[in-house]
C-alpha cells in the first residue's frame, strides 16, 4: 500500500462494522464505479456483532471475496486519527493519508465502563473482548452481570446456557427500562428467574474488591456479591472523538441531518457513531444502538454521498435472544401515552403504545423462539404509515394484524 | 379431504406434507421435514395471494432461521430475525442481509394434500 493509498475521487469510510462495510456495498448497489475505502480498526474483516453476546462465535459479515469482487478495498486495523475536513483527507494512526471525495464515519460505539477499579471488569463491544470473556466461562463459575440491559442480559443468558451462576445487578427499578416497556420487560425477567438467574433490581454497586476467592461486589444498600467473574453491561458512548477534534458538530452522537450529513462539507455519519432527526417522531434526534439501524443507516449514508436528497425515515427496530426467548421492539415506546395489550390464544402479549391522538408509535412483544415477530412486523408496517388504528382491533386477538394494516393515517 | 387417496404415489419424487385444509387459511406454513440428498430439510410451504403454491427450505440463508414464522406480503417472505426477504416465487434474494438465494421447490396440492418435488 503506498502512503497515499487514497484519492481525491475515493469515497472513504471510517469504521468497517456492519453499518461502513453495508455503506461500501450499497455505493456499488447504486452505481458507484469509483474508489471504496474502506477502514477498519480492528485486526478481523467485516463482522457482526450480536453473535458476540449470544454463541460468541465470529460470524463475517460477507465472504472476503465478495469484497473483492465489489472492489471495495478494506484496509483492516486501519485506526482513524485525525481528520482534516478543509484538506479532505483522513489520518490513520499508523500515518497513512487518505483523501477523500467523501467521507463516512461509522465509527460505532464503545462499551461504557464502570466509574471504579478494584478487580478486573469485562465488557462487551468487539470480538476480542468475547474471546476473553469466554474463556472465562465455565460450569459452576459464578458470573455477576452489572446492568440489566440488552448486553448484560444476553450475556447472562450465554453464562447461564454455559452452567454458570448468574446474577444481574441493575441500579434502574427494573431490566431494560431504557427502550422496553415494563410488561414485556417483566416477561423476559420471569424467563430469567425460571433459568436460575439472580436478578436483582434496584440495586447499585459502590465498590469492587479483588479477595482470594474472586471478586466482592459491594451493594449500596449494604450486602456483597461474591463471583469470579464480573462483566459491566452500562451502555455504549458513541465513537465521537476524531469529528470532535475536527471541529464536526458532536451532541452525544456526531450530529447529522436526516440524510446523515455532518456539520462539515462532505463528511457524513451514520450508524451507533449519530445522532439524527427522526421524521416519524418530529424531528426528534436519535441515537440509536441497533443492528438494523446501522444497515439501514449505510445504505441511506450511501445514497446520500451519491447525492440522494431523501431523508431517513425507517422505523427503529431491534430484537434481543435471551434464553430461548426473542424480544422485539418496533417504534419508539417512551413516545406512546397509552398502552393496549393484544393477549393473543397461545398466551403471549403483544404490546402497543399509542400517542395522544390515536397514532400507533410503538409495539414490542416477547415470547419463544420468533414467535412475536410477525405481529411486531405489522406493527412496524403501521407505524411507519402513520397509522391510527382502532384500540378495540389492537386488542381484539380474534382480528388478524394484517387486516388492521387498512386503519385510516393519523392526522 | 374425505378418504380419498391422492393421485400421485407418495413413492414419487414428491414428498407428502399433509392435508392442504390448513394451507388454504394461510400464507406460509411450516411443513415436516423430508429427506433429500442425505439430508433432512425443513421446509416452508406458501400460499401465494393469487392462489398458486410455492415451497422453499423451511432456513433463511443469512443465520438458521425458520422462515415460516416470518410474515408473508404479496410474494415475498420476511425472516423473523433479521427481515432478510425472499421471493419465495423464484428463492431469489432481495438485499442484505441475505446475499444467498434460498432453494424452492415445485409443490402442487392434489386432492387436498401438498406435495413438494425433492427429485
Amino acid at each position: 500500500m503506498p502512503e497515499s493509498a487514497g484519492t481525491a475521487a475515493a469515497i472513504v469510510i471510517a469504521g468497517a462494522g456492519e453499518c461502513g462495510t453495508r455503506a461500501a456495498f450499497a455505493l456499488r448497489e447504486q452505481g458507484w464505479d469509483g474508489p471504496v475505502i474502506l477502514a477498519g480498526a480492528e485486526p478481523s474483516p467485516p463482522y457482526e456483532r450480536p453473535p458476540l453476546s449470544k454463541t460468541g462465535e465470529l460470524k463475517p459479515i460477507c465472504d472476503p471475496a465478495a469484497l473483492r469482487e465489489a472492489d471495495i478495498t478494506f484496509l483492516p486495523g486501519a485506526e482513524a486519527a485525525r481528520l482534516d475536513t478543509a484538506a479532505h483527507v483522513l489520518e490513520l494512526a499508523d500515518g497513512r493519508r487518505l483523501p477523500y471525495r467523501s467521507l463516512l464515519l461509522a465509527t460505532g460505539a464503545r462499551a461504557r465502563r464502570l466509574p471504579f477499579g478494584g478487580a478486573p471488569v469485562h465488557v462487551l463491544r468487539t470480538h476480542a473482548d468475547s474471546v476473553a470473556l469466554r474463556g472465562r466461562l465455565a460450569p459452576g463459575r459464578r458470573v455477576a452481570v452489572i446492568g440489566g440491559g440488552f448486553i448484560g442480559l444476553e450475556l447472562a443468558s450465554s453464562a447461564a446456557a454455559l452452567g454458570c451462576a448468574v446474577t444481574v445487578i441493575e441500579l434502574g427499578p427494573r431490566l431494560m427500562g431504557r427502550a422496553v416497556p415494563a410488561r414485556v420487560a417483566a416477561v423476559m425477567a420471569q424467563r430469567h428467574v425460571a433459568a436460575g438467574v439472580d436478578i436483582r433490581c434496584g440495586t447499585g454497586v459502590t465498590g469492587l474488591a479483588q479477595t482470594a476467592s474472586g471478586v466482592t461486589i459491594t451493594l449500596a444498600e449494604g450486602g456483597t456479591v461474591e463471583a469470579d467473574v464480573v462483566v459491566a453491561g452500562v451502555g455504549a458512548a458513541p465513537e465521537t472523538s476524531l469529528a470532535e477534534a475536527a471541529g464536526i458538530e458532536v451532541a452525544d452522537g456526531i450530529v447529522v441531518d436526516a440524510r446523515f450529513a455532518t456539520s462539515a462539507p462532505d463528511v457524513f455519519a451514520a450508524g451507533d457513531c449519530c445522532r439524527y432527526p427522526h421524521p416519524l417522531y418530529d424531528d426528534r434526534p436519535l441515537r440509536l444502538e441497533s443492528w438494523r439501524a446501522a444497515q439501514e443507516h449505510g445504505t441511506a449514508a450511501a445514497r446520500a454521498m451519491l447525492g440522494g436528497t431523501e431523508p431517513y425515515a425507517g422505523v427503529p427496530w431491534f430484537w434481543t435472544d435471551q434464553h430461548d426467548y426473542t424480544l422485539q421492539v418496533a417504534g419508539l415506546a417512551d413516545t406512546a401515552s397509552r398502552e393496549v395489550v393484544r393477549v393473543r390464544l397461545d398466551g403471549t402479549e403483544i404490546w402497543f403504545g399509542l400517542a395522544d391522538g390515536g397514532r400507533l408509535v410503538a409495539a414490542a412483544a416477547a415470547g419463544p423462539g420468533n414467535s412475536v415477530a410477525r405481529d411486531i412486523k405489522l406493527a412496524e408496517m403501521l407505524i411507519a404509515r402513520r397509522a391510527a388504528p382502532d384500540p378495540a382491533a389492537l386488542a381484539d386477538p380474534g382480528v388478524a394484524l394484517k387486516s388492521v394494516l387498512r386503519s385510516p393515517v393519523a392526522g | 379431504m374425505d378418504g380419498q387417496q391422492p393421485s400421485i404415489s407418495p413413492t414419487d419424487l414428491y414428498a407428502r406434507l399433509g392435508t392442504a385444509a390448513a394451507p388454504l387459511v394461510i400464507d406460509v406454513r411450516r411443513t415436516p421435514a423430508f429427506e433429500a440428498a442425505d439430508s433432512l430439510i425443513a421446509s416452508a410451504f406458501y400460499r401465494s395471494p393469487d392462489d398458486v403454491y410455492y415451497a422453499s427450505d423451511g432456513h433463511c440463508t443469512h443465520e438458521k432461521t425458520l422462515l415460516c414464522d416470518g410474515l408473508v406480503m404479496g410474494g415475498v417472505i420476511e425472516c423473523p430475525k433479521h427481515n432478510g426477504r425472499f421471493d419465495y416465487t423464484s428463492g431469489k434474494a432481495l438485499g442484505a442481509p441475505v446475499l444467498v438465494d434460498v432453494r424452492t421447490y415445485p409443490a402442487k396440492v392434489i386432492d387436498g394434500t401438498v406435495y413438494i418435488e425433492v427429485g
